[in-house]
């Protein structure tokens, strides 16, 4: 069969199944919704309990302070920063066309565009990023984000978005773990090892 | 074989069947919590419940409004009618493209349609890239739970396992030296692989686009390095709206393992530049589900194993004595619905506590579908004579007053003066681990009755 007749078919059978029509219910953005006396608090402390660290600072020469004295990027021989003032880039991202490249990358600190305090989440997007596998291929990641942009909740989260704008966008919400081996969590399963989210006051 | 045969086998290693029972309920624990957490979490139920439902009843169209979307955005669309035609498109894809070697992350679809035996058949390796589906995939045997595809393997196992394909020490089995050994033999294969599969958390009918969520970033790393990113999804997956996701996203990760979010969420809208991205939708039987007003509602289902985990029979029986790519409460509705012979059994393996019911973030009556599946199989002839017979034999003592009544004298007394070998003979399957309880002295109408009489002047 191909797939043409095939599409017939399924959606014959559908047509032929589907319950009574029921009404799409309405999702106010504000709704019957958690929210927090402070938003900023909460993102960090639930950041950290999933493994990362959040870490306040008023402009981005802070955050370039604070960058410096994290070990990993202390140690990292390969590393790039797509936030201009926090940290430096050992290689010409514009220069790489195959991501695979990108291997040996140590260290990335790239953009976040806001937090979502209920579960410690950053949105993220492909926007002026030239590989999205710098956000999982990575030893480490810090993610810049403005301070005063969180959200208390991922319904707040949706009305601020548009994903079909973007190829690749999504939430992160610490480093890559797994708990596959008896129940064990692992934090560093094939992604980023470790987290460091920068929210600048001044941003 | 059926399930009780197998969970026969599974129970008589008590300890690890103990270990299991404790290691489920350890994540039931942790879900808890989460749910607790969300003031609104019952409400959040409902709006899963009736978004989900509403999307039923409009599949076709919002089905057609997803490929419409999906191909705007240069997405190439195909449909599937069963799992020999998604294998067969999947594996033209590849074909076209020249690819050797894939890179697959967590898809309970593709299990369903037995894609990889398919494809290594035709000379295409195919690595899982999950950990626990990685560890299965070593140890040649099929995930037995959707969330946690190793839970019935013990660190030690997997120890043995990757000392001997992975090269680790022998004898290691700290959790965390495993798993970088596996992080280091995975990032090979993502950086050697042609092409990666991913399955489909959830499609949105208005975007055209698709969300996979992941806690090691496996599906991620999988389709960002290669050019090509093929997409598999039941044609059940479909949100209408981006603001669904709101709903969905908040019950899944809390629901499954106890966390607030995914570590990894990720919306694909698209092709990367110079790439292709395919998604397959594939029925394999959904439309048969639909169609029956009882069991429709299972078509909700996402995937996030909270019956399973709650399940008293799954935590004490392991997920492969179900013989199912979905185990569990809602695997025992699915698979016998598409095949009544081989899953007879599943339904039966419920004790109808209605505690998976209880946790199901979209609200699936699950015990109540368990239940009417057992008259199903019923009317299709499926019991077996003991079943019947049984059942039968209960049924008559309970629409009988008088053979009630005597049946309870029989068993008093019995239970009173038998010796213990009469009564725990073979065919008391209940008392080969227990023991019954002790004869009450007299019958509950007998008690109802003396202090009715004594208490009237």
């Amino acid at each position: 069969m191909n797939s043409a007749s095939s599409r017939n078919t399924i959606l014959r059978e559908l047509r032929a199944a589907v319950p009574e029509s029921s009404p799409i219910p309405n999702l106010p953005v504000r709704g019957p919704w958690q929210t927090f006396d402070d938003p900023l608090g909460r993102f960090s402390e639930l950041l950290t309990m999933v493994g990362g660290t959040c870490v306040r600072v008023r402009n981005i020469a802070d955050a370039n302070t604070v960058l410096q004295q994290v070990d990993a990027w202390n140690s990292a021989v390969v590393r790039c920063s797509l936030v201009s003032g926090v940290g430096d880039s050992t290689i010409d991202l514009n220069a790489v066309d195959d991501p695979h490249q990108l291997e040996n990358v140590e260290f990335a600190v790239l953009p976040g565009q806001f937090g979502v305090a209920e579960n410690g989440a950053i949105w993220v997007t492909d926007h002026g990023i030239p590989h999205r596998v710098l956000f999982f291929l990575s030893q480490h990641l810090s993610i810049v984000i403005s301070s005063s942009q969180i959200v208390h909740n991922m319904h707040e989260a949706y009305a601020r978005i548009e994903p079909q704008q973007h190829a690749f966008a999504g939430f992160i919400s610490g480093p890559s773990k797994t708990a596959d081996i008896e129940q064990s969590l692992v934090i560093g399963a094939h992604g980023a090892r470790s987290i460091t989210v920068l929210a600048v006051d001044e941003l | 074989m059926s399930h009780p045969l197998l969970a026969e086998q599974f129970i008589s290693r008590r300890d690890r069947a103990a270990w299991h029972d404790r290691s489920l309920w350890f994540v039931r624990e942790k879900r808890d919590r989460q749910a607790n957490d969300v003031p609104e979490w019952e409400e959040l139920r409902k709006f899963a419940s009736d978004i989900k439902q509403h999307t039923m009843s409009r599949l076709p169209n919002y089905l057609e409004e997803f490929e419409r979307n999906a191909k705007a955005l240069g997405v190439h669309v195909h449909w599937a009618v069963d799992g020999d035609e998604h294998n067969g498109i999947v594996h033209s894809i590849l074909e076209r493209h020249g690819v050797k070697r894939l890179v697959k992350s967590k898809s309970m679809l593709t299990e369903e349609c037995h894609l990889n035996p398919f494809l290594e058949d035709r000379g295409i390796t195919v690595i899982d890239t999950d950990l626990g589906e990685r560890i299965v995939q070593l140890r040649n045997e099929p995930p037995s739970h959707i969330v946690l595809p190793a839970i019935h393997i013990r660190k030690e196992e997997v120890g043995a396992c990757f000392h001997e394909h992975l090269g680790t020490e022998q004898g290691a089995s700290d959790p965390k030296y495993l798993t970088e050994a596996a992080r280091h033999h995975l990032r090979e294969q993502f950086l050697a692989a042609d092409a990666g599969i991913t399955g489909v958390n959830f499609a949105i009918a208005e975007t055209g686009g698709f969300v996979v969520c992941t806690n090691e970033g496996n599906a991620d790393l999988g389709v960002s390095l290669p050019k090509l990113h093929i997409a598999c999804m039941g044609i059940e997956k479909l949100v209408p709206r981006s603001k669904d996701l709101g709903v969905f996203l908040r019950l899944l990760a809390r629901s499954a393992t106890g966390q607030p979010i995914t570590t990894y969420t990720s919306h694909f809208h698209g092709p990367r530049d110079g790439c292709e991205l395919h998604v397959v939708l594939v029925d394999n039987g959904r439309s048969q589900l639909l169609q029956s007003p009882e069991f429709r509602r299972s078509l909700n289902c996402i995937r996030c194993g909270a019956c399973m985990n709650t399940c008293p029979v799954f935590r004490r029986t392991g997920g492969h004595s179900y013989e199912s790519t979905v185990p569990g409460p809602i695997g025992s509705i699915l698979a016998p619905f598409r095949d009544p012979d081989q899953h007879t059994s599943l339904p039966f393996a419920c004790s109808l506590c209605g505690s998976c019911t209880d946790v199901c973030p979209v609200k699936i009556d699950l015990h109540h579908q368990l239940f009417a599946m057992r008259s199903r199989l019923d009317h299709q002839q499926k019991l077996g004579g003991t079943k019947k017979l049984t059942m039968q034999l209960a049924s008559s003592v309970l629409r009988h007053t008088w053979f009630y009544r005597l049946a309870g004298r029989v068993a008093r007394y019995s239970l009173r003066w038998l010796p213990r070998f009469l009564i725990y003979n073979p065919l008391n399957g209940w008392g080969r681990q227990r023991e019954l309880p002790s004869a009450p002295e007299q019958s509950f109408r007998r008690m109802y009755e003396d202090r009715q009489r004594k208490e009237r002047p």
